[in-house]
């Protein structure tokens, strides 16, 4: 009896042993399985925009910049599209940054549970959701031919600045609830009223989260392409919008607003569309600038947060 | 008598004080309602242009025909609107694209939360969301230029514009949404239940398949109805590398228009406003917005339903 036992756990143990063995391999396995997806990916991306520079290469030089778009290949620049990239993302800041940040203080700071609050927040979580083409038909039926603004610059800012919009709000959001109560509570003790705690201690202490969510809102809005192509957007533009400021007073002007325009990701998909090989040269050069902007831009603002989070210590 | 003149020389400019305090406290809170309010005012916007002029749309055709037919040539002098063509394509398009990107991102998302030193993991992670802000016009190029010619390679019969090769593009574009948004939900997950397993001899794999994964689930939900609403409201890729010729099927080889680029292309040509072809476009949006909201619904439901408590 003693024996019979002492023998089935030895036949257990075995058994035991072969099953661990079985997993390990599991583990090992699924383990070089991860590590080559994401060497793989990694490495057809970095190949795929290794040649997108390399394809682009012989553009990079001054006269790229300095050029109009051009019938002729060889002469086309891009100074009107990044001209007209810049400024359509003038306008998108001065409207999505200052209405992010308060929506995003207003639901975090201000809101009271009840309905209301629940609606904006439902709204603010269906909005990022919502495909961005969709931005440009609202922008198309409402900016474009209800209000009459046509297709500028200033359609164009306003359809990216309600694209942004959602990321303002959520990253403000973020930074805020790092923030903790006690910091709140200092400051309502010494006789600050609700806005001076914020204006003065809860914006102050999530100012680099909030500039981390604007640089990622602004690096999308650059790469935008599909709403902007709706509101009509004209993709040949051999001329540049009035100056914003000018040497005699008042020193602004806003006749660049109502300026038609074109953009870097639209000069882009108008030179893929065309069968010359050499305007493809020029997209793909078009391309690498875009990528090379966006991605310092993603960058910056990922250190950015890094940093923040790295260095506050409540 | 003299303490109380004091009090009511300090009391009252205190009051007054008070008064125009709290009026601008007021005023700065309306205000900052305002601006969170114009969330609903745009969602409210997006609703009411997308139906005024679809309204007129489908005072043109029948709803029965907009989506039944399957034939959409509204360029043509005998005008076809059916939807379904279209949706062929966005649905295509979007198959291929979650058929690469959910295994992939998946597989990506369990290593770099269980497998990853914590070092792999603080670097991958920022590329990831580095590639999350490459524009898709971009990625349009690469799948015209450079992932197409190289399909064509392995299968010759296959044209300049196909679905096929956008379609792994967008695929490839979706992983690191999948990859970070699932990866967040498997790092909530508390250390303590990774623990127990391991305490029963559990291995990492195991551990990361029966534990983390089924305690995850909501998040991976998540991440699969984020992808599935990216790709169908995708734009630029299609745009650039299916074609743009609507075509009923399925057959990821043959070139067709999605929802997205057909609304592209129509906004490229010459918009005749208040022409049937303007909205045509608006009536195709409708429909992309019903699509990707109902994902959204269930997905949300499909969260709460798998939302594990601990």
């Amino acid at each position: 009896m003693e024996i019979k036992k002492s023998k089935k756990t030895a036949v257990d143990v075995n058994a035991i042993r072969k099953l661990i063995k079985k997993h390990k391999k599991n583990d090992l396995a699924f383990a070089a399985l991860g590590m080559f997806v994401i060497a793989s990916l990694t490495i057809t991306l970095i190949i795929l925009f290794l040649d997108l520079v390399l394809d682009g290469y012989p553009k990079f030089t001054l006269d790229f910049f300095s050029n109009f778009p051009s019938r002729r290949a060889a002469r086309a620049g891009i100074l009107s599209a990044w001209v007209g990239s810049s400024l359509v993302l003038l306008v998108t800041f001065f409207v999505a940054v200052p209405l992010g940040i308060a929506a995003g203080i207003y639901l975090e700071e201000y809101a009271k549970k009840n309905w209301v609050s629940d609606i904006i927040e439902i709204n603010v979580s269906n909005l990022a959701g919502v495909p961005s083409i969709i931005y440009g038909l609202l922008a198309l039926g409402l900016f474009v031919y209800s209000f009459g603004l046509g297709q500028s610059i200033l359609t164009a800012g306003l359809t990216l600045a309600l694209l942004m919009l959602p990321i303002v709000i959520v990253s403000t959001r973020e930074a805020i609830r790092a923030i903790p109560i006690h910091i709140r509570e200092a400051a309502y003790a010494v006789g600050a009223t609700k806005w001076q705690v914020v204006l003065h201690h809860v914006v102050q202490y999530s100012y680099g989260g909030i500039l981390t969510g604007v640089i990622i809102g602004m690096a999308r809005a650059i790469g935008e392409t599909a709403p902007v192509i709706t509101i009509g957007a004209l993709t040949f533009i051999a001329f540049l919008p009035p100056s914003p400021v000018s040497v005699d007073p008042p020193f602004l002007n806003f006749e660049w607003l109502s300026s038609g325009f074109t953009v870097l990701p639209i000069q882009m998909f108008n030179w893929i569309s065309r069968p010359q090989h050499a305007f493809h040269i020029n997209a793909a050069a078009t391309g690498a600038v875009i990528i090379i902007l966006t991605a310092l831009m993603n960058g910056f603002a990922i250190k950015l947060r890094y940093n923040v989070r790295k260095k506050i210590k409540w | 008598m003299n303490i109380v003149s004091m009090q009511e020389t300090t009391i009252s400019p205190e009051l007054a004080k008070k008064f125009s305090r709290n009026l601008i406290e007021r005023l700065i809170e309306f205000g900052l309602l305002c601006s969170a309010a114009f969330a609903v005012l745009i969602t409210t916007a997006i609703v009411y242009v997308l139906v005024s002029e679809a309204i007129p749309f489908f005072q043109h055709v029948s709803l029965y025909d907009f989506f039944t037919d399957t034939v959409w040539t509204p360029n043509y002098s005998i005008k076809h609107y059916g939807i379904l063509a279209l949706v062929s394509g966005t649905l295509t398009t979007t198959f291929i694209a979650l058929f690469v990107a959910i295994p992939l991102g998946t597989i990506t998302a369990i290593y770099l939360s269980e497998f990853a030193s914590h070092k792999v993991r603080e670097t991958i992670k920022p590329v990831l969301e580095l590639l999350i802000g490459v524009p898709t016009v971009v990625f349009g190029y690469f799948a015209l230029m450079m992932v197409t010619p190289l399909l064509q390679k392995i299968y010759p019969d296959l044209t300049t514009f196909n679905m096929l090769g956008p379609g792994i593009v967008m695929g490839i574009m979706i992983v690191p949404y999948i990859a970070s948004v699932a990866e967040d939900s498997m790092r909530a997950v508390p250390m303590a239940m990774r623990e127990g397993a391991y305490a029963m001899g559990a291995t990492r794999f195991q551990t990361a398949i029966r534990v983390i994964t089924p305690a995850a689930i909501s998040g991976i939900v998540a991440a699969y109805i984020l992808a599935i609403s990216r790709a169908v409201g995708e734009t630029m890729i299609v745009a650039i590398a299916a074609g743009q010729q609507p075509n009923f099927t399925f057959n990821p080889v043959e070139s067709a228009a999605t929802i997205t680029s057909y609304i592209v292309s129509v906004a490229l040509g010459d918009l005749e406003h208040g022409g049937i072809g303007y909205q045509s476009i608006f009536a195709a949006g409708l429909t992309l917005l019903l699509m990707t909201l109902s994902f959204n619904i269930v997905g949300h439901m499909a969260r709460k339903k798998f939302a594990e408590r601990y």
